[in-house]
């Protein structure tokens, strides 16, 4: 069997035809996988949904109980036989629950990454090399001038700021699903014991992480918090919320940006970011290479991102490279922005 | 070289001018003797070495990367330093590889703590993913128990440690850069900025890549520096700089006052720049409190404010020197004003540019400011004039602690002494009650200034008995301006501020009317970010936030139609003809006097009427 019978592109998504679902469809499908609950990768609609149980519970979380027509959990390491394809989850490091999806017919293995990171991360399972014939990786961090730091000594960065300026209130905007509750727990791992305060829209995701065991400390709603009381503490919000009308509840706010796009200086500058801090849930450059390398896969297939520079470096390793084509993903949270405008 | 980096790296993201005080008052708390020096030498553009050139950068990467690779991260970065930092390989290619280690290299990085990295391993905590016993995963993490006082290790040191063998060098101190970066030789310098691109962290090498090109640009004045210095031990900011010409770097006799373990260090400069005195702006209100015959009076110059000192130095040459207002040496710009300095002192007045006896406007001054270098046309086309208004030292005798009326005495003499062309004595203007100086500033021409008139900007009242103090002292100088000139502007563009207005939109691009082609049009004229008061600020920010058009960036298109629109008076001090503004002028300091609520925008000022200002405003144009 060629890979291309196996998995292809469409208008869709990504389609397995001998099985008869696609992965992490952009439009409402029968039978979907979904390799994690970002709303770029898991949209509502669709008849069938087969996820791993934390992937669903969030999905649920974000698009209310009727989300799908049916849902199925399935384990890390668990195998189903749909059609003619068997199918598998393992992790992927990126966010709690967020899984690749391994697909094999015939001999024939293609491992579908979604998003995923190789680095470590207290709240999730870590991420899992999965041997393979095509390797379908993601390319958001995919220059070589993309290599995250340790995340621990960015998270030591905003500490330092916080004992610099004690009189000011510290914003970081993070992603509400994922990066938000890893910078929280990068905080306590670092000592931080003080109450983290949280924008309304990161609390059911972060009550959830806590509810899968991850303790995350004392955390506070701001609502209710009068602005002196905000002075020396740190305060977690959506991306698009800390350059607005929202900041304004805060004294003296440093805006801080947890995300690898904060690598480049000028991408946070053009954001009024005062405390960038590279803390991504993303592989960077040597993160990506090292995996294409280690899944022993001869073809590689490279989305969303910058599949170009890749693309180039798997040819010069010899192995068989192609971009694929699909639109719809990229950074969660970003379509939110124009929306929580003005919602003070 | 690292912890300057940092700085470096705040800094260059921090916007407020108090809060980048903070950031390196506490560098220079926390980092010892030479280096902060070096960093103080750094900030303060007083290291002097040759330059890397770009194209040697250019060829250090090319020799390291796969050029399709770089051209791809170049194009996407956008700034050389930047992208050589950012992908600077950590491992050198094998024609230049050390000997291989004993310790293998696993396939992924181990450093990253990265479990799992192998297909036959389970998933260390799927019973948290699935479970919920358990403390939580965060606290049993055995790589994040950095504590809050120390920076953890960089995961990269690790990760260059297992590539590399244990014996990597440590990275470069700033001190071993700067003074090796003294002495080096023009053909050792590819092979040593190797070195240190291959010891430093990313910000590291971005800071040093900064450093050798002498591209700081991080929004750090010399001034701003020194007063980060003098925070460190209490001082004022103006004995820094009095005793800073005296200084050189790495500063450990400025460092040890400061931190109260030396004297103060004399400066034996003989030129050496004095702190200045600076007037209030006067209020209607304050005139009732005050005394005419307390005063003298002055015209406001609009020029260059500067301080021309002269000494003898110790072998008894006559040494000249031209300061800022802010203490800055700017005697390289004006080298035929200094022959003109010939008598040991130190004179306080405006730097104007003559022709023909007649004092130019600021606009034709400026023609000779920030320019890399002086030419012989330059200095004809644009002849240097120094107007004295005071004396701070006669020869070795400091007068400052002197009534202004006796060092108004004691400069009259000097001033004739020097029997220079170039320099001339600004005028008392004489008045008996506040009326007269009322008058006197309504026109200028009339009260003495003759054709002068134009680039008279004010009056200044100074009082008779007041001593040279440094700093603003209260009630002692008063700047009386000129009324400033009012337009009515349409609101076009507006952007976010910093600091405190972080979330306001608080930056204003302003336009006026002109004939386009489909008929009248607004053409952007200038941009103010003050002149408002906070409540008008609120205004103005939920108007731009109800009447966006159109976003580009951090950039709002606000509704700028005839009858759709806001109207701002705006207040400036002059206009200048400008071939970056799309209008052709530029204004000098623009700011928003009033709001106009109450008119529509195609009521608001038109370009001609600006035009014609311009043509009184400039008088004989330089070109």
């Amino acid at each position: 069997m060629r890979p291309q019978e196996l998995l292809g592109p469409t208008a869709a998504g990504l389609r397995c035809r001998p099985g008869d679902f696609y992965v992490d469809p952009v439009r409402p499908v029968e039978r979907a996988l979904i390799t994690h609950a970002h709303s770029d990768h898991a949209r509502p609609g669709h008849g069938t949904v087969l996820a791993t149980q934390e992937t669903l519970d969030m999905m649920r979380l974000r698009y209310g109980d009727n989300f799908a027509g049916r849902t199925q959990a399935i384990r890390y390491g668990e195998t189903l036989q749909l059609d003619d394809v068997s199918v598998s989850f393992h992790p992927a490091g990126h966010v709690l629950g967020s899984a690749q999806v391994a697909m094999t017919c015939n001999g024939l293995r293609i491992v579908a990454s979604g998003d995923y990171k190789d680095a470590a991360d207290p709240t999730c399972t870590p991420f899992e090399v999965v041997s393979c014939d095509v390797f379908i990786t993601e390319a958001t961090f995919g220059l070589p001038v993309f290599r995250h730091p340790d995340a621990a000594r960015e998270v030591w960065k905003l500490l330092e700021s916080v004992r610099l300026f004690p009189e000011r209130a510290h914003l970081v905007g993070a992603y509400s699903l994922g990066k938000a509750q890893r910078v929280i727990a990068l905080l306590r791992a670092a000592g931080h014991d003080a109450p983290i305060y949280l924008h309304g829209a990161m609390e059911p995701i972060t009550r959830y992480y806590e509810s899968r065991g991850i303790a995350l400390g004392d955390l506070r709603p701001v609502k209710d918090t009068k602005k002196a009381e905000l002075t020396g503490t740190i305060t977690l919000a959506p991306p698009s919320a800390t350059s607005d009308l929202w900041a304004r509840r805060f004294p003296d706010p440093v805006t801080a940006f947890a995300s690898g796009w904060m690598r480049i200086r000028a991408r946070a500058r053009q954001r009024g970011v005062e405390l960038p801090l590279v803390i991504s849930d993303h592989a960077d450059w040597d993160g990506l290479t090292a995996t294409v390398k280690a899944t022993g896969a001869g073809e590689i297939w490279v989305t969303h991102g910058e599949e170009e520079a890749l693309v180039h470096w798997c040819k010069t390793q010899g192995l068989a490279a192609r971009p694929l084509a699909l639109v719809g993903y990229g950074e969660e949270d970003e379509n939110a922005s124009a929306a929580a405008e003005g919602a003070a | 070289m690292n912890r300057f980096a940092e700085l470096l790296d705040r800094l260059s993201y921090e916007p407020g001018r108090n809060n980048k005080l903070r950031l390196i008052t506490q560098y220079f708390r926390e980092v010892p003797d030479p280096d902060r020096g070096y960093a103080l030498a750094a900030l303060t553009g007083a290291l002097s070495f040759k330059h890397a050139k770009p194209g040697l950068i250019r060829e250090l990467i090319a020799a390291r990367v796969d050029p399709e690779l770089f051209a791809l991260s170049y194009d996407y970065v956008g700034d050389l330093s930047e992208t050589v930092a950012l992908m600077w390989p950590k491992t050198a290619p094998p024609s230049i590889k050390r000997p291989p280690t004993p310790d293998p290299s696993p396939p992924l990085r181990g450093g990253r703590g990265a479990t799992g990295a192998t297909p036959t391993s389970s998933p260390p905590s799927a019973s948290v993913a699935s479970g919920g016993e358990g403390s939580g995963v965060g606290g049993s993490s055995p790589h994040i128990n950095a504590q809050a006082v120390a920076p953890p290790q960089s995961s990269c040191t690790a990760t260059e440690g297992a590539a590399q063998g244990h014996n990597k060098p440590p990275p470069p101190t700033l001190t071993e850069v700067v003074t090796t970066l003294a002495t080096l030789g023009k053909t050792e310098l590819p092979a040593q900025l190797t070195r240190w691109l291959d010891e430093l962290d990313e910000t590291g090498r971005w800071a040093l890549l900064k450093l050798v090109t002498g591209a700081m640009r991080i929004g750090v004045s010399a001034r701003l520096a020194k007063t980060a210095a003098a925070a460190l031990g209490d001082k004022d900011p103006h004995d820094v700089e009095l005793i800073w010409p005296g200084l050189t770097p790495p500063y450990l006799d400025l460092f040890a006052w400061l931190e109260g373990r030396g004297d103060k260090p004399v400066n034996r400069d003989a030129a050496p720049f004095r702190p200045v005195m600076l007037a209030h702006a006067i209020e209607t209100d304050d005139f009732a409190a005050l005394d005419a015959r307390d005063f003298i009076a002055e015209w406001k110059w609009d020029g260059i404010r500067v301080q021309a000192v002269s000494g003898r130095d110790d072998d008894g040459n006559l040494i000249a020197r031209l300061y800022s207002r802010t203490g800055e040496d700017i005697s390289k710009s004006f080298p035929d004003l200094l022959p003109s300095l010939h008598l040991a002192g130190a004179i306080d007045g405006e730097l104007l540019v003559l022709r023909e006896g007649r004092v130019q406007s600021f606009n034709v001054l400026q023609q000779r400011l920030n320019r890399k270098s002086v030419t012989p046309k330059l200095i004809k086309e644009f002849p240097i004039h120094l107007r004295a208004y005071d004396l701070l030292a006669d020869n070795e005798i400091d007068l400052r602690l002197l009534p202004f009326v006796d060092r108004r005495a004691r400069l009259e003499g000097f001033v004739a002494n020097l029997d220079d062309p170039r320099i001339d004595l600004s005028p008392v203007v004489p008045f008996d009650d506040w009326a007269a100086i009322t008058a006197a500033r309504a026109d200028p021409a009339a009260f003495g200034a003759g054709e002068d008139a134009e680039a008279v900007e004010g009056v200044m009242l100074k009082r008779r008995d007041a001593p040279y103090l440094p700093g603003r002292p209260k009630g002692q100088w008063w700047k009386w301006k000129r009324d400033p000139h009012i337009i009515d502007a349409v609101l076009m563009y507006a952007q976010r501020g910093h600091g405190k207005r972080s979330s306001y939109y608080s930056d204003y691009t302003f336009g006026v009317w002109t004939e386009g082609d489909d008929g009248d049009q607004l053409v952007p004229v200038g941009k103010a970010y003050f002149g408002f008061t906070d409540e008008e600020l609120l205004e103005i920010d939920r108007f731009v936030r109800r009447n966006t058009t159109e976003k580009f960036g951090p950039v709002r298109h606000v509704v700028h139609e005839p009858d759709q629109g806001l109207v701002l008076e705006v207040a400036f001090e002059g206009l200048q003809r400008s071939t970056r503004h799309k209008s052709g002028i530029a204004m000098r300091f623009p700011r928003i006097s009033r709001l106009r609520w109450d008119k529509p925008p195609r009521e608001a000022d038109r370009l001609e009427t600006l035009e014609r200002m311009l043509k009184t405003d400039v008088g004989v144009s330089p070109h």
